[in-house]
Order: structure tokens, then C-alpha cells, then sequence
């Protein structure tokens, strides 16, 4: 599905990824793990090109992101965001949110982009904020349209930076459930994230990163329970 | 003190006609100035350098020198190399626009930059090109944001409109300087041209609270 090959890029003399190889699959979940500044996010944020990266390679769905003549905004139509700060659009109510990438570039009906738009508010557990601000939401509800909003543009990957960093701790449990669901359902994704319980349970494979290389990967129970790396194990330690 | 109202009436007809030129010059300014601004304003937030650079020198240039000075190069200095004799409503109208020109293309730009880069983002991001991400998620919210300042540009824009006087254009203050020729008097002229200015700026502050409520709802 995803697949990077010899990864960089830098910010200025500072170079924050150092050549990253990874292959995600199809139905894979991906956790991503590391310290502040390990460049976990600037990894996630390139794999849709919001970041522009330096060398190597990126494929996605087929397609090198850096070839010319991929038109990214087609790529960008099958791989969905989740932003750590939300990002929904203030002046859209909730169901507007939802509805106005599958209206504008997927080109659907207002209908069919309300019915999808109100099926997956209902699995977010949402339906009733349909029709207000995003203003009015609390923290956990506002990630959850976020998900809504991406998932209505039916993508093959979604991609989470960091999804519950925002939240007050008691909200946390409702975004990661809604993940959860989105797991066992099949959805290949890349999770960004400091939920080590979440890293362990849901994923099926762990990336954990430090000083902008991918230093160990593996199954959550051999990276948890049998880390290999110093670093691993003392950022575990720190972690745990 | 006497006030002597009975030329104030005398002149009537002259500062109605010269309202209405004030009016002209100001709505010309402000249309122009807006189109102008908007283009100069995107143009400023180009990323290539060489590109930018005549833009920032226009607000540079529009914005760092007097109206006064501007309205007499570009009266007896631009004007002449096109026409033989200058109107002198049309170079006021030309300076009013190229002058508010300048200011309004800093409003836009900081409108537009104002909005969090989280919003391009995520509209990016659902496979939005940048100009529907730009059409339905960032000028809507920037347009909100810039219709204060924008107010006070025009409200700057009508007053400042009384600086073609100086090249005769036949506006508001025009008039009032006439009359206060004729009459050696201070207090009548000014005073009824100050009423009147501010008679105008009060309407249009009104229009923009009103316009800003309805954009609050």
C-alpha cells in the first residue's frame, strides 16, 4: 500500500529524517512510536506530501509521490488525515465538515454525501451534533468529526499525527475506541502516537523512532516485551 | 460671534454638488483600491523573491510617501504625459485608488496569512485543490477577519479624499475653500464641510457594524 524507500529531509543544516525504509500493507496498523523530535510526525506528514521531503522515495497506492506526473490531490483522495489539532473548519457546521470534500471533489450529491455523512456520525456516535459549530464540541468530540470527515471521502489509508495530544486525559478513551473499531474493520493505518496501551493492543506492527531513523520495528510484543535497542528500552522505561 | 447661515444657504447648491463629487471620488476609490489591493496582496504572498518584489515596493512606496505628494506627481507630473489637459477628478480618483491600493493589499494579506496553516492542512489533505481550499475554507474565514479594517480604510478614504481640493478637483473641500475665499469667513465653510464629512463617515461606519453583525450570525 505505503512503501518508503531511503527517506530525508531536512529543516535548514538540520536533517530530521536520515533515510527512513518502510513497507506498510494493506488491512496493516502501524503505530508509530519515539521521543519529541524523532521525526515521527514530519515521517507521517510526508506520506501525503503535506511535508516535501529532501530524497528517497515514496509510493503510495501505486503512485511516487514525487514523480510529476502524479496528480497528488488524487493521492490525496484515498490517504485520510487526522490532525492532532482537529483542524475542522470553524465556519462549517459538523455535517458541512463532512460533506464538502465528497461534494466538491469527489463530485457526489448533496445527498448521497449527507447520507454517508450521517451513517458514519452515528458509528463516531455524534448524530446529533449534526447541525452545530465545531466550536460547540469538546475536545474528544471534535477528533471524532475529524475521523468522520475523513473517512467520508472513503480512503484506502489514514493516517493519524498524534491523534490524542490534545485531549483532556477522560477524552482520550472515546477517540481511541473509534480507532479501534476502524482497525478491526479493516482499515490500513498509520498511527502517530504516545498511547503505549493502544501501540500494544490495536497495532500489528511498531515503528519506533529516534533521531529521524526508524531504529527498531516489530510485532508490539516484541518491542514492548523484548525490546533489542538501548535506546527502545530507555525510552520504554521512561514511557511504561 | 455671528454666524452668518445665509451664505451657508448661498453655497448650498455647491457643496451638494461637491458631496456628490466626494461620494464619486470615494466609491471609485474604494472599488478600485479593492481589486487593485486584492491583486497586489496575493501578489506579496508569491514565494519567489524577484516575483514579490515589485509588490512590496508598490506598498513601500504608496505607503511611505504622503497622499499630498502623491495627488501632485501624479497630477502635473503622470497625467501630463497622457493628456494634454488633466482632469483633475480623474487624477484624484487615479491617487485615491493606487494610494488605498497599497493599505488594502496589507489588510488582505494579513487576513489571509491570520488564518491557522492548520485549515490549508486539512483541506489539502481531502484532496482539495489550493484554490478550492483557498475558495471555500480560507477566504471565507479571512473575509470575516478583514471587514473592520477594511471599514477603516474607507472611512480613511472618504476624508482623505478632500486632499484633490488641491488640484481643484471640484469635491467637497473644494468648495468650501471657494467659499471661504469669497467670504473671508472660517467658521461657516469649515464647519459645514466638517458636518458634512462627518455625516458621511458615520453612515458608512454604521453600513460596516451592520454588515459585521450579519457576518457574526
Amino acid at each position: 500500500m505505503i512503501r518508503v524507500t531511503n527517506l530525508k529531509k531536512s529543516y535548514g543544516s538540520l536533517q530530521v529524517l536520515k533515510g527512513i525504509n518502510v513497507h506498510i500493507h494493506e488491512k496493516e496498523v502501524v503505530v508509530v512510536i519515539g521521543p519529541s523530535g524523532s521525526g515521527k510526525s514530519t515521517f507521517l506528514r510526508c506520506l501525503n506530501l503535506l511535508e516535501d521531503f529532501d530524497e528517497g522515495d515514496i509510493v503510495v497506492d501505486g503512485f511516487h509521490l514525487k514523480d510529476p506526473k502524479t496528480d497528488l490531490n488524487k493521492v490525496r483522495e484515498e490517504v485520510g488525515m487526522v490532525f492532532q489539532r482537529f483542524n475542522l473548519f470553524p465556519h462549517m457546521t459538523v455535517l458541512d465538515n463532512i460533506t464538502l470534500a465528497p461534494m466538491k471533489v469527489r463530485k457526489w450529491s448533496k445527498e448521497k454525501a449527507t447520507e454517508k455523512a450521517m451513517q458514519l456520525l452515528v458509528k463516531v456516535g455524534l448524530q446529533d451534533k449534526a447541525h452545530v459549530y465545531p466550536d460547540s464540541l469538546s475536545g474528544g468530540q471534535a477528533q471524532r468529526v475529524a475521523i468522520a470527515r475523513a473517512l467520508a471521502m472513503e480512503p484506502k489509508v489514514m493516517l493519524f499525527d498524534e491523534p490524542t495530544s490534545a485531549l483532556d486525559p477522560e477524552m482520550v478513551g472515546e477517540v481511541l475506541a473509534v480507532m479501534k473499531q476502524l482497525a478491526k474493520e479493516g482499515m490500513t493505518m498509520v498511527v502517530v502516537t504516545h498511547e503505549m496501551g493502544f501501540a500494544r493492543e490495536v497495532g500489528d506492527r511498531v515503528l519506533f523512532m529516534d533521531g529521524g531513523v526508524v531504529v527498531e520495528e516489530g510485532t508490539p510484543q516484541q518491542i514492548f516485551d523484548a525490546p533489542q535497542h538501548e535506546r527502545t528500552k530507555s525510552f520504554l522505561s521512561k514511557v511504561l | 460671534m455671528d454666524f452668518r447661515f445665509n451664505i451657508i444657504l448661498e453655497y448650498a447648491p455647491f457643496f451638494f454638488k461637491g458631496v456628490l463629487w466626494t461620494v464619486g471620488l470615494s466609491l471609485v476609490g474604494i472599488f478600485f483600491g479593492t481589486i487593485l489591493g486584492l491583486a497586489i496582496g496575493l501578489g506579496k504572498m508569491v514565494r519567489n523573491r524577484l516575483v514579490r518584489l515589485p509588490f512590496d515596493w508598490y506598498v513601500h512606496f504608496f505607503r511611505g510617501t504622503p497622499l499630498f505628494v502623491q495627488i501632485l506627481l501624479i497630477h502635473f507630473g503622470v497625467m501630463p504625459m497622457f493628456t494634454a489637459q488633466p482632469n483633475p477628478l480623474v487624477s484624484g480618483a487615479i491617487s485615491l485608488s493606487l494610494n488605498a491600493a497599497a493599505y488594502i493589499a496589507e489588510i488582505f494579506r494579513a487576513g489571509i496569512q491570520s488564518i491557522d496553516r492548520g485549515q490549508m492542512e486539512a483541506a489539502r489533505s481531502l484532496g482539495m485543490t489550493h484554490v478550492q481550499a483557498m475558495r471555500y475554507i480560507i477566504l471565507p474565514q479571512a473575509i470575516k477577519r478583514m471587514i473592520p479594517p477594511l471599514g477603516n480604510e474607507f472611512i480613511v478614504l472618504i476624508k482623505d479624499s478632500s486632499l484633490a481640493a488641491i488640484i481643484a478637483a471640484p469635491e467637497l473641500m473644494y468648495w468650501g475653500r471657494a467659499m471661504q475665499g469669497q467670504y473671508y469667513r472660517v467658521w461657516e465653510p469649515y464647519l459645514t464641510v466638517a458636518l458634512i464629512y462627518l455625516v458621511l463617515t458615520l453612515s458608512l461606519s454604521k453600513l460596516l457594524h451592520r454588515l459585521e453583525r450579519r457576518y457574526d450570525a
